[in-house]
């Protein structure tokens, strides 16, 4: 069956730049209020990122010759984690160091690699993601938008939806048909676009709470040249599904709501009940085992392995972990969930009901995950 | 994992498939102690597992600690090795020659059910160890009494009790043992914090015992639903079990994360709060595969028959002995309280 290995052994290396992270946050986010930390790889905010990228805590594991800095997975890890913990807005570019980075890493030309890494280091290039579409969703293969092939590139049709911060974004990874409809897979390929580029309209969609991170691309016959194809052509499903892996297996998938955990500890207090202790004890424990099952999935990242199938079971078990949290807090304290009522706990609270819903969702659904574990577990 | 480790591994999945074959799994007899089979790990060595090498032990790393415990649970293993591994060390820190034989382990019961007082070096004791772990069977038992100079371990030999047989739900002897009387200095050691945690390591073993029992439950499972044919094809082909199934791996992950958290704080790395993370996530896991597995096998499941209940029985008691989620969560919650909101994600990233 599926083994998680121990995960990495911390160095004293790893605790030094743990503190340096913690020391940074202090500082950073000393006047953030609760609210705005529960926002943190939904929090945009491209002066953090830049700062960031100063400090080399951006592309952190890439080659230098690429504006890299050749640190190790748990590195990195450690980075991210102290990162949501304390609720940094770091949703500029999370993608970006993610998935759009090491796609480009991997299959990229070196003109592209070069053009697009370093500045991504620095903490100067977002990326957005261009896969779904009003007709495609959890059927990523039956994506529609089409890049014909005319002189000198492609001209490209369709629309996107849902793409996250694209109206803030330099770029998109765009996944679309280059061959016919029939070869749902082998028909599809990866570009990448400035989304400066004309044709291309980005109109805002408003969440749940009224507010604007995602939006809906049309691309109208836009002109992109031939190097903006990423990889191979008729590849795109490939790299689309090693890029998945990235995006599953990180500590946002279960950190989204510490500060729920957190401001709900706060508001207990010292004196808190026998019953509001087995609750923070229980919580601390899945805490616990997630971030070792997470930290172990970094490990296979360090060594190369695509763990694919570890992360859609660690995600899955963050969203559960986190969907129950909200229920779990007003439960315990008679609190309302209310976005503007001046009270950390209830303003946390009301932000974590409205977005985790979306937790079993992005990146892949909860039905699709189990599906993909099926596989795994040899029942498809 | 070194070498070395990959042998002990090797050769205790080895043994205990011989003693233990799964497909006669259901046929065993749960009445009569496999004196056998004792021998043949004590031949082995794994009781003395913990013990480092100088003391005559292997030396264990975290890792194959678990493994050893994953392989016991899968196997349903009807044999107190981990009460005589954690007895056998916790006897070797205190300088007490640990007797022959299979031993187990007491925590202090809560509410003064036993009585303890110092006498000179040694310990008047009276009172009743409730469901202690192959008591008639065990050649010693490692208990841990309160008194009023605080905490004291004590090894008891049978002239020291009577034993009461009983039973857990799977069919484990689970024995009252009654005490009256002295127990010489020889066998006392006055507390310190290794003997404060008995009740932790038994569960961290149980958590690691566990994390074994759901993977197996889990690879039945889906060996099931790849066999069982209605409506003309196999049922795991329908979504409904699929996606149940995927709870379960889930579950068994998370199972086996919570285990490998427990050896490493047995190993020394997190102590008793590791422990108690460790024993309420396997035993959450616990309930919620063993509902599934029952579900997804039918009623074949529900026969004594069939060897899932060798397993879903143990699950169902192992989650309640040495603690349940309830009174681990509390104290790992008391302590969590304690730091302070500011104080958990320091103290989450120490472990
Ligand atoms: C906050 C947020 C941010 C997002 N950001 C981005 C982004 O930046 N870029 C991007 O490309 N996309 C983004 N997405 C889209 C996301 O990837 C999709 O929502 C997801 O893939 C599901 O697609 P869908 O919403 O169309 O749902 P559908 O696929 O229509 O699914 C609806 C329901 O049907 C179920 N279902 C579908 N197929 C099956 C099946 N075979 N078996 C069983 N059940 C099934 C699903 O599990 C779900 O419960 C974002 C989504 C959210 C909520």
């Amino acid at each position: 069956m599926l083994t998680f290995p121990p995960p990495p052994e911390t160095t004293s290396a790893i605790e030094t730049l743990r503190r340096e992270v913690r020391d940074f946050l202090a500082v950073e986010l000393k006047d953030r209020k609760p609210m705005d930390r529960a926002r943190t790889w939904t929090g945009f905010d491209a002066d953090f990122s830049r700062k960031m990228g100063e400090r080399g805590w951006i592309a952190m594991t890439w080659p230098k010759r690429y504006g890299g800095h050749e640190r190790s997975a748990l590195e990195r890890y450690v980075v991210m984690e102290e990162m949501l913990a304390a609720g940094a807005p770091v949703a500029a570019h999370w993608i970006s160091d993610r998935q759009s980075g090491p796609l480009l890493l991997k299959v990229g030309t070196e003109a592209q690699r070069e053009a697009i890494l370093p500045k991504i280091a620095r903490g100067e290039c977002f990326f957005a993601i261009g896969m779904s579409e009003p007709d495609s969703g959890s059927d990523l293969a039956a994506t529609r938008t089409r890049a014909t092939p005319v002189e000198g590139g492609f001209r490209v049709n369709g629309t996107k939806v849902w793409t996250t911060e694209a109206h803030q974004c330099h770029y998109m990874i765009l996944f679309c048909r280059t061959g016919t409809q029939e070869d749902r897979k082998g028909g599809t390929s990866q570009f990448l676009v400035d989304l400066k580029t004309p044709g291309i309209t980005i109109r805002p969609i408003l969440d749940v709470a009224g507010e604007h991170h995602f939006n809906e691309i049309v691309l109208e016959d836009v002109f992109l040249p031939q190097s903006a194809l990423v990889g191979k052509l008729g590849d795109g499903w490939d790299q689309v599904m090693g890029e998945l892996a990235f995006e599953r297996s990180g500590p946002e998938r279960f950190l989204s709501s510490f500060v729920l955990l957190t401001e709900l500890i706060r508001e207990l207090g010292p004196d808190a009940s026998d019953e509001a202790k087995a609750v923070i004890g229980r919580l601390t424990g899945h805490l616990m085992t997630l971030r070792y099952l997470s930290r172990s999935v970094a490990g296979l990242l360090q060594k190369g392995e695509n763990p694919a199938l570890h992360a859609a079971v660690v995600k899955d078990l963050g969203a559960l972990y986190e969907q129950a949290m909200p229920d779990v807090v007003r439960q315990l304290v008679g609190i309302e969930p209310s976005l503007t009522s001046g009270n950390d706990l209830s303003e946390v609270l009301g932000y974590i009901t409205l977005t985790a819903p979306s937790f079993s969702l992005r990146g892949g659904t909860r039905e699709i995950l189990r599906g993909i574990i099926a596989r795994g577990l040899g029942l498809r | 994992m070194s070498e070395s480790d990959e042998i002990v591994l090797d050769s205790t999945r080895r043994l205990f498939d011989d003693l233990f074959p799964r497909d006669e799994a259901s046929r065993r007899d749960e009445t009569a102690w496999p004196a056998q089979a004792w021998a043949s790990v004590e031949e082995l060595g794994l009781p003395l597992a913990l013990l480092s090498e100088d003391q005559g032990g292997f030396g264990l790393s975290a890792e194959t600690l678990a493994g050893i415990m994953a392989l016991a649970g899968e196997a349903a293993l009807p044999l107190p090795l981990a009460e005589t591994m954690i007895a056998t060390r916790l006897l070797g820190v205190s300088g007490i020659e640990a007797p022959q034989g299979p031993l187990s382990i007491a925590p202090a019961p809560s509410g003064g059910r036993i009585q303890a007082t110092r006498e000179g070096a040694g310990l008047r004791l009276s009172g009743v160890l409730p469901r202690v772990p192959w008591g008639a069977q065990a050649a010693g038992i490692v208990l841990v009494a309160d008194t009023a100079e605080g905490p004291c371990l004590a090894l008891l030999r049978p002239a020291d009790y009577r034993v009461s047989a009983g039973k857990n739900l799977a069919g484990e002897p689970r024995d009252d043992v009654a005490l009256d009387g002295a127990i010489d200095g020889a066998f006392v050691r006055p507390g310190d914090c290794a003997a404060r945690d008995l009740k932790a390591l038994g569960a961290a073993f149980r958590a690691m015992a566990m994390a074994g029992s759901i993977g197996r439950v889990l690879a039945m499972s889906v060996a099931y639903a790849n066999e069982r044919v209605q409506f003309g094809r196999p049922i795991g082909k329908f979504q409904a079990i699929q996606q149940n199934l995927a709870i379960v791996a889930g579950q068994a992950a998370a199972s086996a994360g919570a285990a490998a958290i427990a050896a490493e704080a047995v190993s020394g790395r997190g102590g008793r709060l590791a422990m108690a993370a460790a024993k309420l996530r396997t035993g959450e896991a616990a309930g919620i595969v063993a509902s599934i597995a029952h579900q997804v096998h039918g009623a074949i499941g529900c026969t004594h028959e069939h060897s899932l209940h060798i397993h879903t029985r143990r699950l169902w008691s192992w989650r309640d002995e040495f603690g349940n989620e309830a009174e681990w969560s509390r104290e790992l919650g008391e302590h969590v309280v304690g730091l302070g909101a500011d104080g958990l994600w320091p103290f989450v990233t120490s472990l």
